[in-house]
């Protein structure tokens, strides 16, 4: 699919109804996604989905819109490569063109004890049914032409893990996509809706306060993000969230010749070209939570510093825009999906800096837990109840953001 | 940039500083303390959206721990002090 064949989106912004079977705040990614898989394949379009803002301005906006599945564990590893092959499969399913397009990550080792990891992230993604392999040095120059495997003498490149399907897409595309997917079945979307509270009959959650009046509803599910603390606060929920920034920012336009998305396990960061040429960049979140979206010259400069170490092409560009979005950091670095200990209150949180690749796959088993009540097998590992059973997913290290 | 005032040294770029999390007293009854409550304490945060108590230390200078009030929405610094154990702290 391309741009010439494409129609212009349709959509449509009904009154609020007082009453839904399904809410659903926050309309981002996560959010519409829900929606969309609600709609598609449960028949279920008494739906609204509520953001305070405009949709998908947000993290899902904000992103480096990388989608991957080289993950470290097997529960991780199958549901993040689910959700790469709804990705792969989302244009021809909404008629939408996402501008999807296959690259491949390539993931830097320096040292012996990171090639040891790469090779073990490698075997167990092959397990799990993700295509990673294990580059030498040689290999890795034929992928990326671009790459100092000296590391500026520093850091040198003595091999690195390859996730052949990794790809990128734009991410206002994807929001849009499964905004008019939803939206085309009956699903409402309400812009400019900010929710203020919760309405509660005991333990249950039975609807919204919102700016614009009470919404009851059936279910409510959070697919909030950086605020997801204060919502379930409302509902008498404690999470184990700590919202922290991260930034990211792109150069000028390079030729557009740059295929593979780049990162590096010492050197934090990670860098692929966008479809307009920019080379965008993003590293590791900001060390103390913040809900503040300033950006700062701090994490330009080590962050650019970093990625010319590597990649010494970047010295010749400069920077065009910075941003920054706030993420919700859960402690071991894996999302929390599913039922709360609050009656109809499901969520779908903790996407910290790993969340747009997810945005299928979450939003499609969110989807089918709200339809049937049932957790999917594919993301019970994810339970908020982990934490509380001090059974916590042994993956920080596959984020490669901190 | 977020401006620090460490009690010994004055006024620092945070960069100077390392994070220690917000201020979370540890349950003071250990023996009576349920599973549900270490649980709570360890990994539940209330990840203040307004001002928030939390803990700094001044890595690259005299090495102090102290408290900050600061605005996470602002990142403006309100007040840093030295850690005093209150009464009403003690078996809280």
């Amino acid at each position: 699919m391309n741009e010439f064949q494409e129609k212009l989106v349709h959509f449509t912004w009904p009154e609020p109804k007082k009453s839904y079977d399904v809410v659903i705040v926050g309309g981002g990614g996560h959010g519409l996604a829900a929606a969309y898989y609600l709609a598609t394949r449960h028949g279920i379009t008494n739906v609204a989905v509520l953001e305070r803002n405009y949709i998908g301005g947000g993290n899902s906006g904000r992103n480096t819109t990388i989608i991957r599945a080289n993950y470290g564990i097997p529960e991780a590893v199958r549901f993040y490569q689910h959700s790469l092959e709804l990705y792969q499969t989302l244009e021809a399913e909404t008629g939408r063109w996402i501008m999807h397009q296959e690259k491949g990550i390539l993931w830097m080792a320096h040292s012996e004890i990171g090639m040891q990891q790469q090779k073990a992230r490698a075997a167990i993604n092959r397990a799990f049914g993700a295509k990673t392999e294990f580059l030498t040095p040689e290999e890795i120059l034929k992928v990326c032409p671009e790459i100092d495997l000296t590391g500026g003498g520093v850091w040198p490149v003595v091999g690195g893990s390859y996730n052949t399907e990794a790809a990128t897409a734009r991410h206002d595309r994807v929001n849009w996509a499964l905004a008019e997917g939803a939206m085309m079945r009956g699903v409402h979307v309400h812009q400019k809706t900010a929710v203020t509270g919760l309405l509660m009959e005991g333990n249950r959650v039975t609807g919204v306060q919102t700016d614009k009046g009470p919404i009851s509803a059936g279910i409510v599910m959070s697919a909030v993000g950086g605020h997801v603390t204060s919502l379930a606060a409302m509902a008498g929920l404690r999470l184990p969230i700590r919202t922290h920034p991260l930034q990211a920012f792109v150069t000028n336009h390079y030729a557009r010749t740059f295929h593979p998305i780049v990162a590096s396990t010492n050197l934090l960061f990670y860098v692929s070209q966008t479809a307009r040429g920019e080379m965008l960049m993003g590293a590791e979140i900001d060390p103390q939570p913040s809900y503040n979206y300033r950006s700062d010259h701090h994490f330009l400069q080590s962050c650019a510093f970093r990625a010319t170490t590597l990649l010494p092409f970047l010295r010749d560009l400069r920077v065009l825009r910075q941003w920054t979005g706030v993420c919700d950091m859960s402690p071991d670095y894996s999302p929390i999906m599913g039922k709360t200990s609050v009656d109809g209150f499901y969520i779908t949180t903790g996407w910290g800096t790993w969340g747009f690749k997810a945005i299928p796959a979450s939003g499609e088993q969110m989807a089918q837990l709200i339809a049937t009540g049932e957790t999917p097998e594919m993301i019970a590992p994810f339970a908020l109840s982990r934490f509380a059973e001090d059974r916590l997913m042994a993956d920080r290290g596959s984020a490669g953001t901190h | 940039m977020i401006l620090l005032n460490c009690p010994n040294c004055g006024q620092r770029n945070s960069l100077e500083f390392r994070y220690g999390g917000e201020y979370n007293p540890r349950p003071a009854k250990p023996l009576e303390t349920s599973d549900a409550q270490w649980a709570d304490y360890i990994y539940m945060r209330t990840n203040k959206s307004g001002v928030q108590k939390e803990w700094w230390y001044h890595r690259a200078g005299c090495g102090l721990w102290f408290l900050a009030e600061r605005d996470t929405r602002s990142n403006e610094v309100m007040q840093t002090y030295l850690w005093e154990p209150a009464a009403k702290e003690v078996g809280d």
